[in-house]
């Protein structure tokens, strides 16, 4: 089938959408971009073709069994299931590399009693990870295979034996990079069956009937027609020049598909904040970004959620349990740091200073957005920023405040506007 | 690969080297310097009464543009100037600082008069009172020149610059050199200014030729070097433009687009206009984000900083002294928002420009303000698309080729992207 693929490789996640003939996505995929670019957006990109080759099964059962089944349940268990054992491969990947490294330690270290202490963790973690798979824990846009590993192994190496916990978190270190940088090449179709087995151990499923379209759907070659690459990576993908695009352009070109109405894009990424205009075509007519300093980006909510030492995805919750804002006046995100500890000595709530931090953004990107001339119509938020929830009541708030009363939108497919304007792009040129 | 250069360039170097030598050897010879900036400088003024003229902001530049600004401006920050002050000012101080080594290697001599003549950027005023710390000795003549804040010259302004030249300027020359004003020969140095000006608005209008045969930015900068500084009102400065308007006709004959450093510009994909100046320390870097990509400078407004000759003003050998009032109100930095616009207006529409950029400047205080009002006005009055990069002047550290490039390499999709649009509305 007629398939078009746009890749937004950002400074902290990469993101891959594929649309289909009618412009539709069938499929998303993101990873953490590592320092091989390359390898990030062919994961995005294996990711995106795996979430549609699921997407186009669902489509064929619900058309065969309309209502009979639900299918949407059963396909989120589905693909939760898939991830897992594509986690379980990576998973086993990197414990051979930690104990081939554990062989280099100075004997000094006991190496072979880091191995058997390693060998003896393998199953706990493995089941940690897989409860958290399996009880739909796990964030798929925000947590990836680095993340989901070291927050269970450092609780586990930390209760199991703290003596051993520095020579065991710089085994991980050695090994992490190399295993994650390495490009495994999935089997969907063997790998979809396993999970169908995982889940019909738990719930009723019409096994025969999903077995017999994802034989066809397994083959479907999803080779894409034409692509196009973004983002702040967008040199370093092995791309020809003309599947390059900028991604002021793109992002626009994302929110206005999602939003006609839109004149005004704001997108807050992991180091760029954007404010873009546009026409109503969604052509570009002028931009504003970030110079110098990506305080308020994406990155500053990470530092931040370390500095608590909670993850990124708690942030937005707890700030919206705030009574009121403590006043963070840093627009650097270091001294922002500085600023939180002093607000903790003091006995602030640190839902209160988040939720300032909170604004301290906001109210950032909104000079930006003045610069670039204000919000002229309909407003669209994009950007991974844009599904922490506190920010987006900020946003919502000033934009009323200093604009009025117009019509704000957020996207739940917010992150992949980016990659969604590139395959638009891809798909568009070919019509012409 | 060596930089193309044409005759034209390489007569202004030789011009160059033969002020800076003559700089040099004033000890020598006797004459007397005076110390003043580029907008409403009173050059002919200055070799009537055979004195010679050093521009710090030239001179910060070419420091700039040779890669010593950042040791002048670490050195004037060591002395207390803050990250915030302008950096031709920063590198003028540290240069000082350091012996006053010119951009040829060789010293410059001291000033024996400070002509300050103040045409719209406030700071001037401060670097000529730290310079008078420098050199107490050296007397100084403000010359104050109104700002056109109702957009035009009011009557009462020309006579009051006029009395300031003649009460004011013109005995602190005489009593400097220690020679009197000779009205004949100013006369005579104000037409051949004229002559030179004619022929300079001849080059920059043949940016409405497509493809243009000039640059008029970055090429530009080379265009305007005589006629912004030490030579207005010679002879040497209108053979030079003689021989660059030759030079720029035989282009428009032959359809050639400007000439590179990498050679003649072959393709030209966009015509831009551009307010602010160049970054200086990366020059070239910065000139090669846009001839690579088809992009060619069709008019700037930093090319007008030095005066204004596109709307007919000529110094004139009539009444010098209105003519240099005149000259003086009218240069680019001397005019208020409005008028601004208006003259990137015409530029936009004259030259056929694709878009509009603004290249702002860091440590710029007075122009940069109201860079993003005059973007947004130019939108909405011409729906051109527009772009806003951000450099500096000297200072390298606020140059940042990645972030540049990133929004540039935006800015040249958007252009191509509502290109078609355009049309076919």
């Amino acid at each position: 089938m007629k398939v078009y693929l746009g890749i937004d490789l950002g400074s902290t996640t990469s993101k891959a959408v594929i649309l289909d003939a009618g412009e539709n996505i069938i499929g998303r995929g993101i990873t953490n971009t590592r320092a091989n670019y390359e390898v990030a957006a062919e994961i995005a990109r294996m990711e995106a073709e795996f979430n549609s080759r699921f997407s186009l099964l669902k489509s064929r059962l619900m058309q065969e069994q309309n209502g009979s089944a639900d299918w949407e349940r059963i396909f989120e268990a589905l693909e939760s299931r898939f991830h897992f054992l594509q986690f379980k491969i990576r998973f086993e990947q990197l414990l051979e590399m930690m104990l081939h490294n554990s062989r280099q330690l100075d004997p000094s270290a006991d190496p072979a009693g880091i191995k058997s202490l390693l060998n003896g963790i393998q199953p706990e973690i493995l089941k940690r990870i897989r409860d958290r798979f399996f009880t739909g824990k796990v964030a798929t846009s925000s947590e990836f295979f680095r993340d989901l590993f070291s927050s269970v192994y450092l609780h586990i190496i930390q209760d199991e034996d703290r003596s051993r916990f520095d020579q065991l978190l710089a085994l991980y270190d050695r090994s992490i990079t190399p295993v994650e940088n390495k490009i495994i090449e999935f089997d969907f179709d063997a790998l979809t069956r396993e999970a169908i087995q995982l889940l019909a151990e738990e719930m009723e499923l019409p096994e025969d009937l999903i077995h017999a379209h994802l034989d066809e759907v397994a083959k479907l070659s999803l080779e894409p027609d034409d692509y196009i690459g973004t983002g702040y990576g967008r040199q370093l993908l092995p791309f020809e020049k003309e599947h390059i695009k900028s991604e002021i352009l793109c992002h626009a070109m994302g929110a206005h598909s999602c939003f006609p109405q839109t004149r005004t894009v704001l997108d807050i990424g992991g180091q760029d904040t954007k404010a873009i205009q546009v026409d109503s075509q969604g052509l570009v007519t002028s931009f504003q970004m970030n110079d110098r300093c990506a305080a308020g980006c994406g990155r500053y909510l990470g530092y931040i959620a370390d500095e608590m030492n909670i993850s990124v995805s708690e942030l937005g919750p707890l700030a919206m349990k705030a009574d009121h804002e403590a006043n963070i006046c840093s627009t650097c995100t270091v001294f922002a740091g500085a600023e939180l500890r002093e607000y903790l000595n003091l006995g602030e709530k640190k839902e209160n200073i988040l939720a300032g931090l909170h604004k301290a953004i906001v109210e950032r990107a909104f000079a930006l957005l003045a610069r670039s001339g204000g919000v002229r119509n309909e407003f669209t938020f994009t950007g991974g920023v844009a599904r922490n929830n506190a920010v987006v009541k900020y946003v919502g708030q000033l934009v009323t405040k200093n604009y009025g009363e117009i019509q704000i939108n957020t996207h739940a497919d917010s992150i992949f506007m980016g990659a969604m304007g590139a395959a638009l792009f891809s798909a568009r040129r070919n019509k012409q | 690969m060596d930089v193309q250069k044409e005759n034209s360039m390489v007569k202004q170097k030789q011009m160059l080297a033969e002020h800076f030598m003559e700089l040099s050897q004033v000890r020598e010879t006797g004459k007397k310097v005076a110390y003043t900036f580029v907008p409403g400088n009173l050059t002919e003024l200055i070799y009537a009464f055979d004195m010679l003229p050093v521009y710090p902001e030239i001179n910060s530049l070419q420091s700039g543009m040779r890669q010593k600004s950042r040791d002048y401006i670490r050195e004037a920050e060591e002395a207390g100037y803050s990250e915030d002050v302008c950096s031709y000012v920063k590198c003028d101080i540290g240069m000082m600082l350091q012996g006053n080594i010119g951009p040829t290697g060789q010293q410059l001599p001291p000033p024996d008069i400070l002509l300050l003549s103040y045409t719209g950027c406030f700071v001037f005023m401060k670097w000529f009172e730290n310079l008078k710390q420098f050199y107490p000795d050296a007397e100084i003549a403000m010359l104050h020149i109104p700002y056109q804040e109702s957009g035009k010259i009011e009557a009462g302004a020309i006579e009051y610059v006029k009395q300031q030249l003649r009460n004011e300027v013109i005995p602190k020359f005489e009593k400097v050199s220690g020679k009197k004003f000779d009205a004949d020969k100013l006369a005579e140095k104000m037409d051949l200014s004229a002559s030179a000006e004619d022929l300079l608005v001849e080059v920059f209008d043949s940016a409405r030729h497509k493809p243009s045969p000039i640059d008029a930015y970055f090429g530009g900068v080379y265009y305007i070097g005589p006629i912004f500084t030490a030579f207005r009102g010679s002879e040497s400065c209108v053979e030079y433009y003689r021989e660059l308007l030759n030079e720029v006709n035989y282009r428009v004959e032959k359809k050639l687009g400007p000439i590179t450093p990498d050679g003649i510009l072959e393709n030209e994909r966009f015509r831009l206009v551009v307010e602010g100046p160049p970054n200086w320390t990366h020059f070239r870097n910065f000139w090669q984000i846009f001839y690579e990509m088809g992009a060619v400078f069709v008019g700037s407004t930093y090319t007008r900083v030095g005066g204004i000759y596109d709307e007919g003003f000529r110094h004139s050998s009539q009444d010098p002294l209105r003519s240099m009032a005149e000259y003086c109100m009218g240069c680019y930095t001397n005019r208020n928002l409005p008028q601004r616009i208006d003259l990137l207006e015409t530029f936009i529409t004259r030259y056929h420009a694709d878009g509009f950029l603004v290249n702002s400047i860091k440590s710029c205080n007075s122009f940069s303000a109201g860079q993003l009002v005059m973007m947004r006005e130019l939108e909405e009055r011409l729906e051109i698309p527009v772009g806003f990069i951000e450099t500096d002047l000297v200072d390298p550290r606020y140059y940042s080729y990645s972030n540049i490039k990133n929004r540039l390499d935006s800015f040249f999709q958007m252009l191509d992207q509502r290109r078609p649009v355009k049309s076919a509305g």
